[in-house]
């Protein structure tokens, strides 16, 4: 078999096993899993700009945050249909990465980090200050009799758990081709070019900043689509999803699930979230468990565990 | 040695032996407890899926609020427990974030199964876990004071029935602070919806008592240091009203004591700043003699109700409001006991209901609506209540305490008619 139909192969295998799933999970790990799917998403964009340019961004959270609340005030505030709704939040987050990134842009390495977080605090501290807007810390609600999808004579209630699985899967399933068609495309050779040698891929005579910037949007764009959907299934937005911390989650998703790997974040979302899941029932320590898991990767994965699987054995993952 | 097979058809069952046994039972029956009891050891447990703040900002708060809880089940249980079933709490940690109290509540309803969940303090994790507890149609008691339940914005599903809230409260002091503090009050507040709360709901219920807000000071969260906010308080302020909280509030009252020294105006704060914290930490000595709400008192008074020193010594809380045996482990007295009333409330509406189980829940929440009025005494020790059901919030008293000898004295007590408001919304026009 071909490389490129392993790949393929590989990558409807798994949307069919989380297809599959959905009809023999109970039903706590069926919402769950909806839940993580559209997180992994969020992981996702995240990678697009650490994994295949190499920008480690600790900002990520404006861009998920602004999908959600293009989403979630769009519904609460104009009263905007779903579509428009998420069309509202993907825009936010577009247009919000391309003004980060012809910003940003201009450092790198460590000041690409901080300047990232600071975009990421004045991006928070927007939220509390438009409270009258945004609910502040508190958030808001996305009423529930919004959260409905008109297709035709047909409307689907995104409050359903197995409607939302569908969605999340639906999203998921975008979002992975779009993934893994940008980085088997010339377009995402350039950007591991870039990621290996900047100087160099200038030498050949490709604008590097554009081809940053691009990537830049489509991570933010990413980011923002797990965003609004996640506004939009499960009907909350708040400032929460702005803080450090979800800016920190999806780097750890992506080391954890290996960086550069179509299906990395995936792999790490569903690790993290069950370690979590399972120990917070045993201890109120379990951060320190989740902690000594991760060292333990980190030690025995140091590429993540799809990157460690890539390096040793399987070298045409993607 | 051989063993005897039991034989019934050996045994002779005469009119003495079945009167004796008859007149046992009877007995037994009519022993109070038993019959329950007895319907129980055939019934499965009520589940309670307990949403706590196990860890996060809201730990202090949340272990204070399982220790509440503990003590309320363990006593419900001693009397019978619900409809003649035990009680069980299933625990889960939300980490006082709301996307994991969502995930929470989707825990309980889908793998614990449990009938209601119960306990959740922090605002943001309430409204964050309510569309959940919604769409699961999971009964959802919260213990939060957040004004989010009142306002109607959450669903039919979401209740406050152990504790009053933070619109009702603020209404509540205006009268004492016009009447005794002063009429000329500036507040210094968080920059964000706790603050918010006390900024828009105080000036106008002080305007009706003929007192004005004369400056209104946000302090953003991230703030460390205060001295430079202080120039803003005007100097005509007869009242400074402070509702700072976090760990930053002990630097707070330093710096306003080390600004004002010993000619300071009045001092007004909500205990929500200090709950947890010893009021004789050094750099609170600024705080004697100034006034602070509490929703129940912290330290033991000399009025105390038989009821209220029941729950004291039940949860386990010396006259000091610390934990019995550890005086640095200090309650989160002023709001804990709302999981001990909201328990009870689910009692009273579990047997108006006649509740057997989940696919019950739709009843429940009917039965909660139809509450009207909570008496004073061993279910709720805090004090009398009203509950408006189309608003799913109960009503009472509150308590202003003046810091007296390193102590919280209560001084006032006002009445549940002070902290009223026309309803805002009608939760039952929504569909069960």
């Amino acid at each position: 078999m071909k490389a490129s139909a392993k790949v393929y192969a590989l990558h409807l295998g798994v949307v069919a096993l989380l297809a599959g799933l959905g009809f023999v999970l109970p039903e706590y790990h069926f919402g769950l899993l909806s839940r993580i799917m559209v997180l992994a998403v969020f992981a996702m964009g995240y990678n697009m700009l650490f994994g295949y340019v190499g920008l480690l961004s600790l900002g990520h959270a404006m861009f998920f945050a602004a999908g959600l609340y293009g989403a979630g005030l769009s519904v609460i505030h104009l009263g905007w249909s779903v579509p428009a709704a998420l069309a509202a939040g993907i825009g936010c987050g577009a247009v919000l990465a391309l003004l980060v990134g012809l910003l940003a842009l201009r450092t790198s390495g460590v000041a690409f980090m901080i300047v990232t977080m600071m975009f990421a605090q004045v991006f928070s501290l927007l939220i509390l200050y438009f409270s009258a807007w945004t609910g502040g810390d508190q958030g808001l609600v996305v009423p529930q009799p919004a959260r409905s999808l008109a297709l035709g004579a047909t409307t689907l209630d995104l409050t359903n758990p197995a409607t939302r699985y569908c969605a999340a899967l639906t999203l998921f399933t975008l979002a992975l081709f779009v993934t893994l068609g940008l980085v088997r495309s010339r377009y995402g050779r350039v950007l591991v070019a870039i990621r290996e040698n900047e100087e160099r891929t200038r030498m050949l005579g490709y604008d590097t900043f554009s081809n940053k910037l691009v990537a830049v949007v489509v991570s933010g764009a990413i980011c923002a689509a797990s965003g609004a959907v996640y506004a939009l299934l499960f009907g909350y937005v708040g400032s929460n999803f702005a803080s450090v911390q979800y800016s920190i989650l999806p780097l750890l998703w992506v080391l954890l699930g290996g960086a550069a790997a179509t299906l990395g974040p995936l792999v790490g979302t569903l690790f993290m979230y069950y370690v979590t899941d399972i120990t917070s029932g045993y201890t109120s320590a379990y951060l320190l468990i989740v902690g000594v898991a991760l060292i333990l990767l980190v030690l025995f994965f140091p590429k993540g565990i799809l990157g460690t699987v890539r390096q040793r054995w399987l070298g045409w993952l993607p | 040695m051989d063993k005897k097979p039991f034989d019934l058809s050996k045994s002779r069952l005469t009119r003495r032996t079945a009167l004796k046994g008859l007149a046992a039972g009877a007995g037994l029956a009519a022993a109070p407890g038993f019959v329950r009891y007895a319907q129980a050891q055939s019934s499965a447990p009520i589940k309670i899926g307990f949403q706590s703040h196990r860890t996060g900002i809201g730990a202090a708060y949340g272990r204070w609020y399982e220790k509440t809880t503990a003590a309320a089940v363990k006593a419900i249980n001693a009397a019978g427990g619900i409809n003649g079933r035990p009680v069980e709490v299933v625990i889960e940690d939300d980490g006082t974030d709301p996307g994991r109290g969502a995930e929470v509540v989707g825990k309980f309803a889908t793998q614990h199964k449990t009938d209601i969940v119960f306990g959740t303090l922090f605002s943001h994790v309430v409204i964050g876990s309510a569309p959940a507890a919604g769409e699961a149609k999971m009964p959802y008691f919260v213990v939060s004071e957040g004004h989010h339940v009142a306002s109607t914005k959450l669903n039919r599903y979401v209740f406050q029935p152990g504790i009053t809230d933070v619109k009702s409260q603020i209404q509540s002091m205006a009268p004492w602070i016009a009447a005794n503090a002063g009429k000329k009050v500036t507040q210094i507040f968080p920059d964000f919806a706790f603050g918010y709360d006390h900024r828009d709901y105080l000036p106008p219920a002080l305007k009706a008592q003929g007192a004005d807000v004369i400056a209104q000071i946000a302090i953003p969260p991230t703030e460390s240091s205060f001295t430079k906010y202080f120039p803003q308080i005007p100097a005509e302020t007869e009242v400074i009203y402070h509702v700072m909280v976090g760990p930053a509030v002990l630097t707070f009252v330093k710096e306003l004591g080390e600004f004002y020294g010993s000619n300071r105006p009045q001092l007004f704060g909500f205990i929500d700043s200090l709950e947890a914290v010893d009021i004789n930490s050094p750099g609170l000595e600024f705080l004697d003699g100034s006034h602070f709400w509490e929703g129940s008192p912290r330290y033991a008074q000399a009025d105390d109700s038989a009821a209220q020193k029941a729950y004291r010594a039940a949860v386990g809380i010396d006259d000091n409001g610390a934990a019995v045996g550890d005086p640095k482990d200090v309650s989160t007295a002023a709001h804990m006991f709302g999981c001990w009333e909201t328990l009870y409330v689910v009692k009273k509406a579990m047997e108006d209901a006649g509740y057997k189980g989940p696919e019950d829940r739709a009843k429940l929440v009917e039965a909660t609506e139809a509450l009207t009025e909570f008496a004073e005494g061993p279910e709720h020790p805090q004090g009398p209540k009203t509950f408006n059901g189309k608003i799913h919030q109960c009503f009472g008293i509150q308590n202003i305490s003046k810091v007296e000898g390193g102590k919280l004295k209560v001084v006032h007590k006002t009445k549940i008619e002070d902290g009223l408001y026309e309803p805002e919304g009608d939760y039952p026009k929504q569909a069960l």
